[in-house]
């Protein structure tokens, strides 16, 4: 029992011997901890209006300062934690979900289909990130789903490719014509043969691109074209404070503050679970 | 050399022909009339119907495609809505500012990349590569737009070393580069860190290569071993890299542009989407595509140009 | 006169097994204008020992004990800057692997060039002796070949440029680390005529490190047979290879293809591994794979000296 307690804990404890990736966990979990208690962490409602409180500079009373509403920066930042990290974690399982489909019907599939695919995802990556965003808010007008539909379409040609790779090396390996040999389909191929052997260092990939994920959530919401006011977003807080830069700067302070930390926490944690996990995809970010 | 360069090139006609489809459809799903759009609430339905047939809206769709298609190829980008000015003048017009930040954020990544990439891989295992290790990270951790604004807050607002606003003054060269340096910075820093890991990686492999092993051998100073034999083979890499850089260079300039008001592609497009002015939206994607898909291709035959191993292989 | 005299070297490594004791008590002569041949399996130390030559051990490396002395002068004790000012104009090195032996992306002759850089002479000097040298290693067209890159140069032709790098300076004595290994028996027969064709010219002393005894009887006056890092036997060719003194170089010998007669289905080989140099055995270190050992070989061996310059680490070569 304790055996194998301990070895569901090694993982961990490989992570936490590293200073890096302590560090990271301890920023990560700042920012969930953050995200999860924001009710009970702030006595502020993030949206609320207090014309009275306008403009104000951090107290003990505001933490972080008020913004041009009067709203509570504090409460704002910790809410927008929420909408990152939901963004976050919903358009990375998105794109992971339509990630394998595609690259496992190119790497199964005949080879016109698979030289399409490819031609596909080259194009995609040929329009730069933050044009593809502009072209789709035209598209969608601003919204969260144009914010999800460009993480999506980031992410889903890269994670295609490594699992198009995969299925191709191990399409041709003993295990697997052993299993076709005996008659497995297909399907049963992909999910019982194939799957288990790519899916973890593309989640490893995934746990990387994270930072970029909250990136471009933030990006466009401080652009405008992300979440719709007065949800509160760490780039909406920005777009806000940014405005007011000469005379007010903490508000700017406290929109970029829980960016910098995230994207840092996650990506010292995704470095070193990629250096104590999978080395073979080391220089690869 | 030249069938490459010809594979290399139809391979980015393809591209950006499919880039050019994937604008076309995009522009054909966008609600709302074009020419209602273009001609505000007070026009008459007759001078909408003259618009629609001007702009070729009454033909069927694949007609619509062909005609897109064709001007696109011979650079005709239609004409934009406020001004009825052609969309290629106006956007080439902004496209040199946006060319000088990338530039610039080039400049930073490299002048501050390579050495500390090499100065790391020298000094491997030492505390200084691992601090180079973690900056390279942090820095392209956080986002370039974050990256600009407290750039702007530190050294233009705060400690006003530099202007935060603006390109500067046409006529004035000096002024203009003062004025380039922060947006290039906040362009260019995440790359500092791209550039020193791979030049540290690549520099680690040569510095093992048996060449270099000889190199010693002949009694030939450290400095040269490591500056005149490792780092020319160990930036090659960098180069095509660098090619990959631009590309999301464009994006950070996108946001430079924005923070630093400075004129541009990406502050064309954004205030073009905020007006609704989509013939212009649409042209300035398909300009920075068609751009990246250049830079890409020229970083591929420059590697080539580079090493003569690869300059033979052709 | 002796132009390179090891004494005694010993070379350890540190390593997570503990420390590997990779060269003990190695002693040997080069005399001046001679070649000497050292033959052993991989895994003898004959890269330690060019490397300890060199002061070019690996980090984890030193020299424990024991002295190299070159034209008088202890390279132990030299500093790298000493070091270095010898590596080049009097001690030169040619590696295994002329594919990797020259650097890419620079062109033969601007590594000709650097090779020359404490030279007083001006470029068009260096050059010019940068082509002259590569016409003695017959590099056809020399002035054009300077331009080139070494890829565009056949393996056999990379190998004499390297062996013209190496003999530019005219150094005292040359280290050439298998340098035919990598060859085809037609190029390694010109490329061994070639090296003892210049050495004569030049006057210079050769290290000649090979697996290959036919090469070795070929080429070498003297030879020192090297095993788990320690030097078995030594003396001239011929008294070597007539009369081996040592268990292991009469199986070395008898394991060579060349000296096979008639048809054997099988070629001999010397059974047993190599022992572990973490844990140095205290006697004799063959003595695990010797078939002719006795209670004797547990305790240390010295070596012998069964005939006037031939000497063996083996108590069965008493002069007799």
């Amino acid at each position: 029992m304790s055996a194998a307690v301990s070895d569901a804990w090694r993982p961990v404890r490989r992570l936490l011997a590293e200073p890096l990736g302590a560090l990271g966990i301890a920023l990560v979990l700042l920012v969930i901890g953050g995200a999860v208690l924001a009710d009970w962490l702030s006595v502020y409602e993030p949206s609320r209006i207090s014309p009275r409180d306008r403009f104000q500079g951090p107290s003990w009373t505001h933490l972080l300062g008020t913004d041009q509403l009067g709203r509570d920066l504090f409460s704002r930042v910790l809410h927008g934690g929420r909408i990152a990290l939901s963004v976050a974690l919903f358009s990375t399982a998105a794109s992971l979900a339509i990630g394998v489909v595609l690259g496992l019907i190119a790497g199964y599939g005949p080879r016109w289909l698979d030289n399409l695919m490819l031609l596909l995802f080259d194009s995609i990556k040929s329009f730069p990130t933050v044009m593809l965003a502009l072209a789709l808010v035209t598209l969608f007008g601003p919204s969260l789903t144009a914010v999800v539909v460009v993480v999506v379409l980031v992410n889903v040609p890269g994670y295609a490719r490594i699992i198009r790779t995969q299925t191709l090396a191990l399409k041709e390996s003993e295990f697997v014509t052993a299993a076709q040999s005996m008659g497995a389909g297909t399907a049963r191929v992909l999910r019982v043969h194939i799957m288990p052997n790519v899916i973890g260092p593309l989640l490893i990939l995934a746990s990387m691109d994270i930072p970029v994920v909250i990136a471009i959530e933030a990006g466009m919401s401080f652009l405008g074209l992300g979440v719709r006011p007065p949800t509160p977003s760490w780039g909406a807080i920005l777009n806000d404070g940014f405005t007011a830069i000469r005379d007010t700067p903490w508000i700017v302070i406290a929109g970029g503050l829980p960016i910098i930390l995230t994207t840092l926490g996650f990506t010292f944690l995704g470095e070193t679970l990629r250096d104590v996990f999978d080395p073979r995809l080391k220089g690869r970010g | 050399m030249l069938g490459y360069t010809l594979k290399r090139l139809g391979l980015a006609v393809v591209i950006v022909s499919l880039a050019m489809a994937i604008l076309f459809v995009m522009i054909y799903l966008i609600p709302g009339d074009p020419a209602a759009v273009a001609l505000g609430p007070r026009a008459t339905e007759a001078m909408r119907e003259s618009l629609r047939v001007k702009m070729g809206l009454d033909q069927p769709v694949w007609v619509q495609f062909w005609n897109f298609f064709t001007r696109a190829w011979t650079g005709d980008l239609g004409n934009e809505v406020l001004s009825d000015r052609p969309v290629a003048q106006v956007v080439m017009e902004q496209l040199p500012h946006t060319l000088a930040l990338i530039a610039g954020g080039m400049v930073w990544s490299v002048a501050l990349g390579i050495p500390l990439g090499c100065w790391a891989a020298v000094k491997r295992g030492s505390w200084a590569d691992r601090v180079v290790g973690i900056v390279s990270v942090a820095v392209i951790a956080v986002p370039s737009f974050v990256v600009a604004i407290y750039a702007l807050l530190i050294f233009a607002v705060t400690l006003r070393w530099l202007p935060a606003i603006g390109a500067g003054d046409a006529g004035d060269l000096g002024d203009r580069l003062t004025h380039l340096i922060l947006p290039s910075l906040a362009v260019g820093l995440g790359w500092v860190g791209y550039i020193a890991r791979m030049v540290r990686a690549s520099m680690l492999e040569v510095l093992e290569a048996q060449h270099i092993r000889t190199a010693r051998a002949f009694g030939l100073p450290e400095t040269m071993i490591t500056y005149r034999y490792a780092l020319t083979i160990a930036i090659l890499p960098t180069v095509t890299l660098l090619g990959v850089g631009i590309g999301q260079m464009l994006s950070s300039a996108v946001f430079a542009e924005i923070v630093f008001a400075r004129p541009g592609v990406g502050k064309l497009v954004y205030d073009a989407i905020l007006t609704r002015n989509y013939p212009l939206v649409t042209g300035a994607v398909l300009v920075t595509t068609v751009l990246f898909v250049l830079i890409n291709l020229l970083a591929d035959l420059l590697i080539g140009a580079l090493d003569p191993r690869v300059r033979s292989r052709f | 006169m002796t132009v390179l005299a090891i004494r005694g070297l010993n070379v350890s490594f540190a390593t997570e097994g503990g420390d590997l004791h990779a060269l003990r008590d190695v002693a040997f002569d080069v005399p001046a204008r001679r070649i000497v041949g050292i033959v052993g399996e991989s895994g003898c130390g004959k890269s330690t020992l060019i490397n300890a030559i060199l002061g070019l051990l690996a980090d984890n490396g030193r020299i424990t004990g024991g002295q190299i002395v070159f034209e008088g002068q202890d390279l132990t004790r030299a500093d790298a800057a000493q070091m270095r000012a010898l590596r080049g104009p009097r001690i030169s090195t040619v590696f295994q692997d002329p594919m990797g032996a020259l650097n890419p992306v620079l062109s033969v002759g601007r590594q000709m060039r650097n090779i020359q850089y404490r030279s007083s002479l001006g470029r068009a000097a260096r050059d010019a002796r940068s082509a002259e040298m590569l016409q003695k290693v017959r590099i056809p067209d020399p002035e054009a070949a300077l331009s080139r890159y070494p890829h565009e140069f056949s393996g056999g032709m990379k190998q004499r440029i390297a062996i013209a790098m190496a003999l530019m300076m005219e150094p005292a004595l040359l280290i050439a680390d298998e340098p035919t290994t990598a060859l085809d028996a037609t190029l390694e027969v010109a490329t061994i005529e070639l090296l003892r064709d210049l050495q004569d010219q030049i006057g210079c002393s050769v290290l000649f490190i090979s697996h290959h005894l036919g090469v070795i009887a070929e080429l070498c006056d003297d030879v020192v047979v090297m095993y788990a890092g320690e030097v078995v036997e030594r003396g001239t060719v011929r008294q070597v290879f007539r009369t081996p003194r040592h268990p292991y170089t009469a199986r070395l010998l008898e394991c060579d293809p060349a000296r096979q007669s008639g048809r054997t289905r099988h070629l001999p080989v010397i059974p047993g591994d190599l022992p572990d140099l973490r844990n140095r055995p205290g006697g004799c270190i063959f003595a695990a794979r010797c078939d002719r050992r006795g209670e004797a070989c547990a305790a240390p061996q010295t070596e012998r000296e069964p005939a006037p310059g031939h000497r063996a680490r083996c108590i069965l070569a008493e002069a007799t």
